[in-house]
């Protein structure tokens, strides 16, 4: 199963991309698989205040609807409108296909998360 | 610790990931539910059901002995038939909906849901009168359903002569499957029957003590012969959208201890005129006053996936809730099966499912989903 370069990740199989102030924020490859074919996303508003850890949107697929954790604090600024009517993008290439955009409140919560390595020494294990 | 079929080991080479279901290690899917879900529709699947209860009964008073603990009736039913049933307590809810082989007059093997196994067991013996014996033979089958389009194309090529009769929908008949490999043939019980909405077959396999052997054989060798037919091993997942399409319902959800099978819209099964059974009379009284909520079919409006449990809102009040929701793949819509205090909503009306703490909009719609494709 593949990882992303130069991502963060959380125990919660998210994963983020930063781009100056902004994170955007997926579900990892190891999180698509399990799930299987996803087919429907709900997506925050935009301007609405995440805090790290709250339920930033969720993803669903045939059988289970799970819960995306942001990873980070901040607002989001933008989602992933591509992901409404195709919503298997996601399986298909999970790092490419952001589910939102948030702008940093506290970039230094980015530490907390793990990189490539440690998450793939997280995922061996479950 | 849930419990394995003898498949277990071919299964999970053939990248199965697992999940549990009532006590026992599935196969949830193979690849993927959607293109599982697509190839029963198109060509065929093959799923392992083996966790499904058998129960055997035997005796001059079988046949009365059963009737009476069912609601539909064994007794007019020609041998070599399948009965569908529920089977209900006092209250008219029901203890479980089951298939009943009628092997003969003496002889019934009873097809139950695996987690309601024990319990039906317990139930059947509770009651047990007459010249009858009652015995759990569910671990000596394996069972799998091949189901779709191509189903019958492939059971041929597994017969001895390719010309054989085969059963029509809801019959059954003993024959040999897999002896053209140069082995053994293999006795199964073999059946047109299924839970898709599709034609297809379920194959008992009397399982021999070789840990398993023939069992696997029995598998591959279906996969073998369905290859050029598009033949693909299918997992829960599918079997439950197939299920929820061709809109049959399954215990737990439309059916349980607190639901009676006039409200899942089983009227068909239970037969008033028959004499007594364990629940008729709370049957019949519920007929004569009329339901108070019923099962319908919904497809969602706006966007959203309904689940089991989510609240079904109409002009501003509860009325009821999904009992089987989610995708219906053949459809590309999502939708399901709701039940509602309100009887009179006819197709169109629109109702609301609460999907986390959203009034999504959907509409009443008729059911099955998908017209089922059975051949008689």
């Amino acid at each position: 199963m593949g990882t992303g370069e130069n991502l963060y990740y959380s125990k919660d199989h998210e994963w983020v991309r930063v781009d100056g102030n902004n994170a955007y924020i997926g579900i990892t490859d190891y999180a698509q698989d399990s799930l299987g074919s996803i087919v429907y996303v709900e997506m925050p508003r935009t301007g609405k205040a995440v805090s790290k850890g709250q339920v930033l949107g969720v993803v669903e697929s045939v059988k289970a609807a799970a819960d995306v954790y942001s990873p980070v604090s901040g607002t989001v600024t933008e989602i992933n409108e591509a992901l409404a009517d195709n919503p298997g993008l996601i399986n298909e290439n999970p790092y490419e296909n952001h589910i939102a955009v948030v702008s940093l409140d506290d970039p230094a919560e980015l530490s907390q998360l793990m990189n490539k390595q440690q998450y793939e020494e997280y995922t061996k294990g479950a | 610790m849930d419990r394995k079929t003898p498949l277990y080991d071919v299964e999970k080479a053939l990248g199965a990931k697992f999940t549990s279901f009532g006590g026992w290690e599935l196969p949830v899917s193979y690849s993927d539910i959607l293109k599982e879900h697509h190839a029963v529709r198109n060509a065929a699947g093959l799923f392992d059901v083996s966790h499904m209860g058998e129960i055997m009964v035997k005796g001059k008073d079988a046949l009365s002995f059963i009737n009476k603990l069912i609601t539909n009736d064994i007794v007019p039913v020609p041998q070599n038939k399948i009965l569908y049933s529920p089977m209900c307590y006092e209250n008219g809810t029901v203890v479980d909906d089951i298939l009943i082989y009628k092997i003969s007059d003496t002889e019934l093997l009873l097809i139950v849901n695996a987690s309601n196994t024990d319990k039906d067991e317990e139930w059947i013996r509770s009651h047990q009168t007459g010249d009858v014996t009652i015995e759990n033979v569910s671990d000596r089958f394996v069972q799998l359903a091949l189901q779709g389009p191509e189903s019958e194309a492939i059971i041929r090529k597994l017969l001895k002569d390719e010309n054989t009769e085969l059963p029509g929908f809801y019959w059954f008949t003993e024959t040999t499957l897999c002896g053209n490999d140069g082995l053994s043939p293999i006795r199964v019980l073999l059946s047109r029957t299924g839970y898709t909405g599709e034609d297809g077959f379920e194959i008992y396999l009397w399982l021999p003590e070789d840990g398993g052997q023939t069992a696997e054989r029995l598998w591959n060798c279906i996969l073998e012969a369905g290859k050029e037919n598009g033949i693909v091993p299918a997992g829960l997942g599918a079997r439950d959208t197939l299920r929820l399409e061709a809109a049959l319902p399954l215990y737990g959800h439309e059916l349980s201890d607190s639901i009676t099978p006039l409200e899942a819209g089983l009227k068909t099964f239970v037969k008033l005129n028959k004499d007594d059974f364990i629940g008729k009379d709370a049957l019949a009284s519920q007929y004569e006053r009329g339901l108070k909520r019923k099962i319908y079919g919904f497809e969602m409006v706006d966007r959203g996936i309904p689940r089991n449990g989510y609240e079904v809102v109409r002009e501003g009040r509860k009325i009821g809730y999904v009992t089987s929701g989610g995708p219906l793949p053949s459809l590309g819509i999502n939708g399901g099966l709701a039940l509602l205090d309100d009887t009179g909503l006819s197709s169109g009306d629109t109702i609301k499912i609460m999907i986390r703490d959203r009034a999504c909009g959907a509409k009443i719609v008729p059911v099955p989903f998908y017209g089922k494709k059975y051949k008689k």
